[in-house]
Order: C-alpha cells, then structure tokens, then sequence
C-alpha cells in the first residue's frame, strides 16, 4: 500500500505538485492520469524517495522508501525517463541491481526471459530501440518480484504489439493480485486494466474514483443520434417525452434524456421515417479530457464532483 | 507471457537485504561491465609502466649528449614512477566518469531506488575504483621501477628498493594516483555531469599551478606547495627539483585533505539533493 499524504513539490517558483493525498489500495490496478505536465512523474520519483516532497509524506508499506530494508523486494519502478546507464549491456545492468539485494543470477536470467529480452540480453542498452528499452525496464520492476509495481507511462511509444505485450503483461501483474500503480496521459489505456483511477492536472488531485463509477457516469449521459427527414415532427415529439434535442444539421438530431429504443417507438407512432437512430459510445477519453480540460477550475474533489463535470461533455 | 509470471514467483527464495557488502559486489559489476572504464584503466597501466621505462630508454641511448649536470643529478627512481604524469589524467577522467555516467545516463535513479540510503553507493563505487586503481598502479609502478632499473644500469644509474626515497616513491606514485582518482569521483558526484566534472578536475589539478606561475616568484612560491597537485605529487618524487615543496608525507596528507573536503561535500550533497 502507497500512501501519499499532502504532498507539495515546489521547484522554485513553479509548483509541480500541490497538496496531493490519495492511497494505492493493495492487490488492485490503479490509474494514475492526467496530461503531461500535471506532476504524475514528479509524484512516483517522491514515491520512490528519488525527490524529497517540499512538505507532506509518502510511504510505502507503511514505511519512507529510504528506510525500506529491501526496496526492490517490496516495489519495483519503471520510470518515464531511462533509468538505466547506455554502456552496459542488459544482462549486467540487472546483475548490477540484483546484487544490492544478493538475488541470484538465475532470477535475472528469469526476467529477462520473461520480457524477451533472451537474444538482445548481451548488448549494449545504447543500441535498444524504445520498445526493448521499455522491456528492460520492466524486468528491471520485476526483477526483486516485489508485490507492488510502479509504471510510468508504459505504453508510451510502443509499437501496437508492444502495447498489446504491455497490456497483457498488466493482467498478469493483477492476475497475480499484485499492486499495480500505472500513470498514462491516455484514458482509455488505462480504462482497459484499471479498477482504480487517481486523475490529476496542474499538481491538483481532481478525482479519486472507482473506473465502473466513470464509466457508469459517462454511460448513464451518452447522447442518441437520429437522422430524419422529419426533423422538425420528430423533435416536438421528443421533447414533448422529456428529452433534450440538439440540431446541429438539417436532419440531424442529438437526444438526450430518452433511450434509443424509446426514440424507435416514438417515430412510429408519429409514422416518421428514421435513417439512422444510434446510442453513441460513451467515450472515457472524453470524460477523462473534461477533467483535466483547461477551461476547469481544479479543485480537490472526490466523487461527489465528477457527475457534474461528465454532464457537461455528454 | 503473464502465464509465466504468474508462475514465476520464487515464493520460498530467501530474500536479502540491501547491504553494504552486496552494493560493493554491484558497484564491481558496474565498474568491470563498461568498455570506457576496462580502456581508461588500460591506458593508465600501460602509461604508468611504460613512460618511465620509455624515457630511461632514451637517456640512457643519448647519456653521452646530456649536460654534465644533467648527468650528476639523474634520478632513476623519479624517471621510473614519472608515468603517472600521464595516467593521472586517465584516473581523473575516469573517476569523474564512474558517477557522472550514472548522473547523465539516468543510472542514479536505478542505483537510488535499490540502495536509498543513497551514501553505501557512494562508499561502494569509491571503495571499489580506489581498490582498482591502488592494486593496478602498485603493480604498474613497480614493474616500471625494475625495468627502468634494468635499463639505468649500461650507465651505472641503477638503485635499488632498499636506497632512500625509492620504496616511498614507487608506493607514492600509486598512493598519489588512488587519491586522485577519489578527489575526480567526489568531483564528480559534486558535478553530476561528465563535462562539467572533467573541467573543474583539470582546473584544480593543471590550471591552478598555471595561474601561480604568472604571479610574483614569491606569492606564487609561498602558494605553490598547498596546490593540490603539487601537495600530492610529493609523495612521488625522489629528489626534487627546487625547495618549494611540502615534506612527502605531508603534502600528501594536505592532497588527502582536500580529497577529504570533496569528498563529504559530494556525500552532503547526494543526500540532500533529488535524483
């Protein structure tokens, strides 16, 4: 379990984390969001006792990473930015972090194999491209089989398999019951291995929620478009039902408020034509752009703030 | 791949902790495992047993065209160790290298996240590089010292280990380079970047003594014994060439000194500073 109490990350003027409190809960995936820029690094190099908070505290299974007896035991990191000296080849850059914790060759062997690094593991880690790169990486979190596990930005520049090998990697980790901590500027990356989120922009804690409860939200919002040549009939019968009908084209309607099967039956009682009548996708990279969007003002807010800012996209 | 992790849990494995003996085992791995650090190492060997070795060979083939005074005051012991004018700069490079590699690459972070108690990293890699370069330069000094002895002897120059000076000379010469390399790793951590590292190190140890050379004789002969690299090189010299120098052990204890000022500077700073 990751604790993150009131911490404030302070360089100079500029203020990159700002009061931030939340928990990683044990055995879960949580998401940690935001765009870039809004300190999600900055927080896992404090979780990770890399920078010091300017004020507030983090632990770690209830202790400061710094007095952790065997870190790599108890949570390994990938950070965003390479980690890992240019010169040395994979093999012995995770010989090298092993021995601080006397963890056998074999296990090195193990991860390695695990990524599938197995025919590159002798080269140097200058000539890897990012992908291999970000696959040291993780053998490099996974090499003390730690049960909590820090990933900055996994996926990013992966190619799609790699993103697809980084997702399935994910699953395991929390098929494992594993704590996965997981930043991403991207929603719906995160979405698809998730239980948690933490959503932050600007430093600020925005959200703190479970992703059903997201998705429940942006579901229970999602518009209805209709394409009709009775625009107009239609429309009076809809709002006549209590719904909210925008026209952004002749013909074109967006409802909200009555459900598509229900818009079916009121065309055919009116004996209107439909060409088209379709529940549109909730998009979680919508709601997630609503919550970081600049035209928000970012306060602490836990669950209760949410509904209000998903109605505003839907 | 999950499928493999999810049996790949070494549950019962023993696990260990970090300590000071295990980041020593890893900073040895990390030293042993970089092309740069296996070739600085190199040249400094082959420039400590060669160039001495090399010049004597040299003397000895032109001895009939040296002054008469040149003559009477050739000194093979400080021909033999003379190589360390040279591998000084690759141990300084070098050891500004070991910790600002890891600064510029990233590395730090890596090193940080497994010990975060930060100081044992420090300890470790100096410890290990000091150990390196004592054992190397020793060796290195020694076979310079019995070669170039070797070579004086076509004109009756040779001494031995037993004369004055020339056990502490061949000794110091190592001593004075493993200090040196600590003095470049604490400048280096102090730095964090290998460029920056480089310069300060060669203007504390090769410019400073530049600068008091254009002073007035006497300013710069009153300073001129505390500079760094003319307090360390003491300890290596046999007879010197004028008085303005420190007594040997002294002035290598005044080069410790210094080393010894970086060196808590750079731990401070490693604690204090973020990765």
């Amino acid at each position: 379990m990751i604790i993150v109490d009131h911490i404030t990350k302070r360089y100079g003027e500029k203020v990159a984390v700002d009061d931030l409190t939340f928990t990683v809960q044990p055995g879960i995936v949580t998401g940690f969001l935001g765009p870039n820029g809004a300190g999600k690094s900055t927080t896992m190099r404090m979780i990770l006792g890399l920078d010091a908070p300017s004020s507030g505290s983090v632990t770690v299974n209830g202790k400061a990473y710094r007095n952790l007896q065997a870190p790599l035991h108890e949570i390994g990191a990938m950070l965003e930015a390479r980690a890992i000296h240019t010169g040395r080849s994979a093999y012995h850059h995770l010989l090298a972090m092993a021995q601080t914790h006397a963890i056998p060759r074999s296990r090195v062997d193990e991860v390695i194999d695990l990524v599938g690094l197995d025919a590159v593991a002798r080269k140097r880690v200058g000539g890897f491209s990012l992908g291999m790169g970000q696959r040291l990486g993780i053998a490099s979190a996974l090499l003390g089989d730690p049960n909590t596990v820090i990933l900055d930005e996994p996926a990013n520049g992966l190619d799609p398999e790699g993103i697809l090998w980084i997702r399935n990697l994910l699953k395991g980790l929390a098929a494992d019951g594993r704590t996965v901590f997981l930043s991403s500027h991207l929603m719906s990356e995160i979405a698809l291995t998730a239980e948690h989120l933490v959503v932050v922009g600007r430093g600020r804690l925005i959200a703190d929620t479970s992703v059903a409860d997201i998705v429940a939200q942006a579901s229970q919002n999602r518009a209805v478009r209709v394409r009709t040549p009775d625009g107009t009939q239609l429309r009076d019968a809809l709002i006549a039902e209590g719904a909210t009908v925008t026209t952004t084209t002749r013909g074109l309607l967006e409802v909200h408020g009555v459900e598509s099967h229900r818009i079916g039956e009121i065309a055919m009682e009116q004996r209107l034509v439909l060409h088209e009548l379709t529940p549109q996708q909730a998009s979680l990279e919508d709601a997630f752009m609503a919550l970081t969007g600049d035209s928000v003002e970012y306060h602490a807010a836990g669950l209760d703030r949410l509904p209000t800012e998903l109605e505003q996209i839907s | 791949m999950s499928t493999a992790l999810v049996g790949g849990r070494p549950a019962a494995a023993p696990r260990g902790r970090v300590t000071q003996a295990n980041v020593v085992r890893s900073e040895w791995t990390k030293l042993v495992t970089l092309r740069s650090t296996r070739w600085s190492l190199l040249a400094a060997f082959i420039a400590m047993t060669g160039l001495g070795i090399l010049i004597a060979a040299a003397q000895m083939n032109r001895w009939t065209h040296l002054e008469p005074h040149e003559r009477a005051t050739y000194d093979s012991i400080n021909t033999a160790v003379g190589g360390y004018n040279l591998a000084q700069l690759a141990i300084g490079v070098l050891g500004v290298m070991v910790i600002s590699g890891e600064y510029s690459t990233g590395m730090i972070r890596s090193s940080f996240m497994a010990a975060p108690k930060r100081l044992p990293v420090l300890w470790a890699k100096i410890g290990v590089f000091a150990t390196v370069t004592l054992v190397l330069m020793l060796v290195a000094s020694f076979i310079s010292f019995f070669v170039t002895q070797a070579i004086v002897t076509s004109h009756h120059q040779q001494h031995s280990l037993g004369d004055p000076h020339a056990l502490r000379t061949v000794v110091g010469a190592a001593l004075f380079l493993t200090v040196l390399g600590i003095l470049a790793t604490s400048i280096g951590a102090l730095v964090r970047n290998t460029a920056g590292g480089i310069a300060f190190f060669v203007f504390l140890l090769f410019v400073l003594p530049g600068i008091t050379a254009i002073l007035p004789a006497a300013t710069g002969d009153a300073i001129n014994p505390y500079l760094p690299l003319t307090a360390g090189t003491a300890i290596a010299t046999s007879t010197f060439e004028n008085s303005h120098h420190l007594a040997p052990w002294t002035g290598f204890l005044v080069f410790c000194g210094y080393t010894a000022v970086a060196l808590v500077a750079a731990a401070i700073g490693m604690l204090r500073r973020d990765a």
